[in-house]
This record gives C-alpha cells, structure tokens and sequence, in this order.
C-alpha cells in the first residue's frame, strides 16, 4: 500500500504526518529538533510511520519541509513550509482566509484565496521578536518551564507591556518590571501581548483568519487574547503543529515534492 | 538526500575583455598616481565626471571600489573599522567599507592587480548628492583625512517633474566647480572638449541601454547578476572610446543569443525585477540560486542608472543637469512607481523582488507601500528580502532563500 508523509523539520520540532490517498491522517510523531537535522528526521519518521501502522513492503512518498527540509535523505522532494502551511491550513479550512503560523524562529502571514491559492506571504524580518524563540528566551530568563506560560498568562489580571522589538531588549524590560513588584502571570500575559504585535504588523487580518504552529499549539491563550483584539473567531486546526507538516504530505499525495520522482 | 541543484552560471565571452579593459584602467590610474603626470580626481559615480574628463583629470570613482569591497567579502572587516572611528553601521555601507579599508591599507585592487598597493592619490574629490547624501560624507571623510579640497553638486531630491528652476541651479552648480577645478588641473576649460567626452558618454549610454533591453527578449540573454558586473565600463570608463568599443562588442554577444534563443537561464520559467541594491557579497551565489529554479532576474533600476540619455553635445551644461537628475534613485514616489509599472510590462515580468537594504535606504523602495500598491496594480506577486549591498551582516541566508524559493512556488501555482 502507499503512504503519503510529511516531514517538517522546523528550528525547534521536527513533526512527521503520514496520510493515505483518501487524505485521512494515519498517524503522526512530534520529536525535538535537536542539532542533527538527519537523525531528527528520520526519528519523526519512523515514530509516524508506526503510529501509522506502516509495513515494511508498504511504498512512502515522502516531502520534506522546513529549515532542515534538504537534511532528509529519503525525501522524494522538498518544497518550503510556506508553501506546506497554506497548503495544510487549506485542507482544515478550505475557504479563502489568512493564515498565521507562529513557529520557532518564523512568523508567518500567509493569504490564500478560495481555491486553495497563495497569493501573498510575510514572514518576520531577521530577528526572532514574536516567535517561539523569544517565548523561550523569556521564559528561561523568568526561570519559568514553557509548558507553565499559558496557565501563567491565562491567570493574569492586567498584563504589562513590552515595547520593544528586540529580544534581548524586551528581556530588559521584564526585569525592570519584575524590580517594579510586578506579578509573573502579568509579565507572561505581556509577553503573549507582545507577541500578537507583532503579528499584527504583518499584514492586515483580514476576511476569516486561522492560527498554526507550535506556539498555537501549546499556549491556546495566545489565540483567545487575539480573538479578543481583532475582535473576531480565530480558527485553529486540532493539531496546529502538524500544519506544515500536513501540507508536505498533502504535496507527497499529489506528486508535487520538487526534485520527486513525480515533480 | 534531496539537494539544490547544481548549475553553472553562462559565461558571457566578451567578459575577458571586460577584464582587460578595467585592468588597464586601474593600472594607468596607480601609474598616473606614482609618476603625477595626470591630476586625479575622485568622483562619485553619478557626479559631474563629464566635466572632469574634460579638464584633463584620470577619474577614479570610490563607489566602484565599494563595490568591489563588497563582492570580494573584505567589507566584512573593513565596516566595522569605520564603524569604531565614528560610522555608524546604519548608515552606507560602501562608505564604511571603504572608510575601513582605507585605515586598514587595504584594496580589493591589490589583489586584483599585481603591483597596485594602494588607492590612486586624488588631487580633488566632487560629489552629487542626486544619490544620497552619504556620498558628501564619504569625500569628506577624505578631504579631512588627504587634505584634498572636496566640492560638489547638491542636487534636490524626491524630484517629480523636473524643472527648468531646478535644472537652472543644477547647471549654475556645475558652472560653479569650473574656476577650481581648472586651478587643481591646470588646464583651461574648453567646451569643445566637453562636447567631444558628452558624446562618447551619450554614446555609452545608448549602447550600455541596448545591452540591458536585450532582456525584453524571451529567453532573457544576461541576468541581473550578469549586469551588475557589467556595468563596470559604464561606471568608471564612460567618456571613452574603449567603454564604447566594449558595449559594441557585448552587445553583439548579447544580440546572437537572442538570434539564437539562448538565455541565461535555461528553460526560463520565471522573469523577475530586482528592486534595489544588489547583495554584493552574494551575487554568485543569488545568481546560482535563481537559475536552480529556472527563474530569471533580468531587470532593475539599478543597472539602468548608468544609461544617460539627455546628454546633448550640443547643449553640454544644461543636458548634463538634466541627466543627473534624470536617474531613478533621485527621483519621487510616483515617479519611481510609473517607471518600475513601465519596465514590468515591457520586460514581461511574472513578479517583483525588492531588496531592503539596511544601510541605504535611498534605494530601498519597499519602505512606504509601494509593493502592495504595486501588486494591485499590476496583479503580479512581490516579495522584500532583507539584507544590505555590503554588510552580510545584515542578511539571513536562510530566511532570504526560503522566501525566495517560497515565492517561486507561490508563482509556479499561479
């Protein structure tokens, strides 16, 4: 039998999504990233594939996304994450919308159109302001587990503000605040409000508006507390992290994978 | 494993006589500065260097050298020298490269050309601000530094129509420079002579305007990259019969691939516009890059900023006004966004590329809507890349290729 995968080896996961040609996800593996690209890969891989249920004589097609996309040496092909976000955000959504994907290192604003088309993307500018990395980053100098950020925010009464584009900069601030007596869920809840600035200055939010990505994915607040800014419902697909990865297999099914055999 | 792949950039043949021509050029300069039996003026590449020709004067054009710092990657320790005396690293990048270099004793010359060991000494450094201002800052730095008198030509800029007020203080400007610029040369000025460089600089412009509307051709015959490179002779060499001569001669290379449908892109799937500065440290490398995707870069402002054509031999002062303030980077919003419309329907192009570059963002054009107004008019994609002509410090590799590489899959779906 053929299966369909995606890997999507992010700067700080590597997901791996396999699917059948009915498009039914079969099985799926979330491992860390790591400083090995090749191992995380093939680890994610092999962790979906038995969740999928895969024989041994069964076909994979495999495409592979994301900064490590070259580093998966049984790729069929490649094709970049901002191509496997719309394309997985269109298969959960398929209606015109804009779609923000909050990764490791990457912002993304993506437009597709009702047919599935991209027709405009924005990603952050070099720096990691607004990105997992500045959650890390943040909550490393707070001393604080990442998983805690959410229920932190979530508890938050006012929230402080956070001006600064700079990582570095911003962690500044937070110690400012903290020598201000300020409480840790109200700093965090700043950090998730300094994150939906800047997505906000991406791009316009327009029409309906889905969220994706790791950070999605493990701090739901972040999604309610822009819902409460645009003042609109967000969609977000039950697995968020996967997006990219869905979209690569998503490409593997239809033979698109560029540098495939069927590309 | 997948990888990108491997391709080979088209050699342009008439390259090695490029070669010759600009070493000939550095060699006469570097013997002209041992032996003084020219005077030398420095001069930026969009300023009055038609008059200084004229007056006898070998000009040396420091931005060409900038340039040079960039594409060879010695910028990368020569900015932040400049950056310590006082330069902030906000600001040109061809000026703080340089700058750096000077302090360090180094030149790209010197290992370009055996025996140059340093920069030609100048006997007087000109300037016009229709680029930017950091171009007057960048000679400053040396008339402090060499004690050589600086002057120049501060032209307005954001211009829209060009008018005759405008073009009148602009000729007065030039006029202004001729009393001292013919004590340092010790030759009086001659307007036949002005005439005579004028033409062969029009004449340069015309050939150098061919060259790169070749590209209108499908498959394109030179890539942006190509052009960049060959744009030397009409920077440093204009007023010449041998920058003449060597047009000619590409341009008849240029003319039998596009007879023979050979493009610089094999399979050319995509034509693109590069807006802005290019990445010099990267030219190569962007280059490969594009043709891995059969995707062509085959138009830009920049390039064209060396084709003149108001020069008039027979009105020297008043066309030589007019097309130093003719040129795309000095000129106003509306005027730049009609212009880039016009290139995009002659040429064919399927998208937009704009370089933001962080240290000159006098030719930076994304930085006031212009892409998304752009976009709707013309109803074909853009993309910004960040980066920086000089400092790679200021480019993310990895960003700026995923975003190239996404944006030609966002065209290949279209």
């Amino acid at each position: 039998m053929n299966y369909f995968v995606g890997i999507d080896i992010g700067a700080s996961a590597t997901k791996a999504v396999v699917i059948n040609d009915g498009k039914e996800v079969l099985g799926y593996s979330v491992v860390d990233s790591g400083a090995d690209f090749e191992v995380a890969g093939s680890e994610a891989l092999t962790q979906a594939r038995q969740a999928a249920g895969c024989g041994a004589s069964d076909t994979l097609i495999v495409t592979a996304t994301g900064y490590g996309r070259r580093n998966v040496p049984l790729a069929d092909g490649t094709r970049t994450e901002i191509s496997c976000h719309a394309g997985g955000s269109y298969h959960c959504f398929p209606h015109a919308h804009t779609l923000i994907d909050i990764g490791g290192q990457d912002n993304k604003v993506i437009k597709i159109d009702d047919s599935g088309r991209r027709t405009n993307f924005k990603m952050n500018r070099k720096c990691a302001a607004g990105t997992g990395a500045f959650l890390e980053e943040i909550a490393n100098r707070l001393k604080i587990p990442l998983a805690n950020l959410n229920d932190l925010a979530e508890k938050a009464d006012a929230g402080v503000q956070i001006g600064s584009y700079c990582t570095v900069f911003a962690g500044t601030e937070i110690l400012a605040r903290i020598r201000e007596g300020v409480s840790v869920e109200d700093i965090v809840k700043g950090i998730f409000s300094s994150v939906i600035k800047r997505i906000l200055e991406m791009d316009p939010m327009a029409g309906n508006v889905v969220m994706s990505g790791g950070v999605v994915e493990h701090n739901p607040f972040l999604v309610k507390m822009l819902e409460d800014r645009i003042q609109k419902e967000i969609f977000v697909p039950s697995n968020p992290q996967l997006t990219g990865a869905l979209g690569a297999a998503l490409f593997s099914l239809e033979g698109k994978g560029k540098g495939g055999l069927n590309a | 494993m997948t990888e990108e792949k491997k391709v080979a950039i088209k050699k342009i043949q008439a390259t090695g006589q490029m070669r010759k021509i600009m070493a000939d050029y550095f060699y006469k300069l570097d013997g002209v500065s041992r032996d003084g039996s020219q005077k030398i003026a420095w001069c930026t590449s969009v300023g009055p260097a038609e008059l200084l020709l004229s007056l006898g004067f070998l000009v040396y054009y420091p931005e060409n050298h900038g340039a040079m710092l960039g594409a060879t990657r010695m910028a990368a320790d020569c900015i932040p020298v400049a950056n310590a005396v006082g330069y902030s690293p906000d600001i040109c990048s061809y000026l703080t490269s340089d700058v750096g270099a000077y302090i360090r004793k180094e030149t790209p010359l010197s290992m370009a050309y055996k025996g140059i060991e340093g920069l030609p000494k100048p006997d007087v450094l000109v300037f016009n601000t229709n680029q930017c201002r950091d171009v007057q800052d960048w000679m400053g730095w040396y008339s402090r530094e060499l004690q050589v008198p600086m002057m120049g030509i501060s032209t307005f800029r954001n211009i829209g129509d060009i008018s005759d007020d405008v073009l009148a203080g602009i000729v007065q400007q030039i006029k202004d420079l001729i009393p001292a610029l013919e004590k340092i040369s010790g030759n009086k000025f001659d307007i036949d002579k002005l005439r005579e460089v004028m033409a062969r600089s029009k004449r340069c412009s015309e050939l150098w305007k061919a060259v790169l509307e070749s590209n209108t051709s499908s498959p394109a015959p030179m890539s942006f990259f190509d052009a960049t490179i060959h744009m030397g002779p009409a920077v440093v060499l204009r007023g010449s019969d041998i920058a003449n001569d060597y047009y000619e001669l590409l341009l008849k290379e240029l003319e039998d691939r596009v007879a023979n449908g050979v493009g610089a892109v094999e399979e050319e799937k995509f034509r693109l516009y590069w807006e802005g500065m290019p990445i010099w440290g990267k030219l190569r490398d962007l280059s490969e890059f594009f043709i891995g995707f059969n995707t062509a870069v085959i138009a830009s402002s920049y390039c064209n900023s060396w084709v003149f054509e108001a020069f008039d031999p027979t009105d020297p002062f008043l066309s030589m006004a007019r097309a130093y303030t003719e040129i795309f980077i000095v000129r106003d919003e509306d005027f730049k966004e009609k212009y880039i419309e016009d290139i995009v329907r002659r040429y064919k192009l399927d998208g937009i590329l704009f370089h933001d570059s962080k240290t000159c963002p006098n030719n930076s054009n994304n930085r006031y809507g212009m892409p998304e107004r752009l976009e709707k008019r013309l109803g074909i994609p853009t993309l910004t890349i960040n980066g920086d002509l000089n400092d790679l410090r200021c480019y993310s590799e990895e960003q700026a290729k995923t975003n190239i590489e996404a944006f030609i899959e966002q065209l290949e779906a279209r």
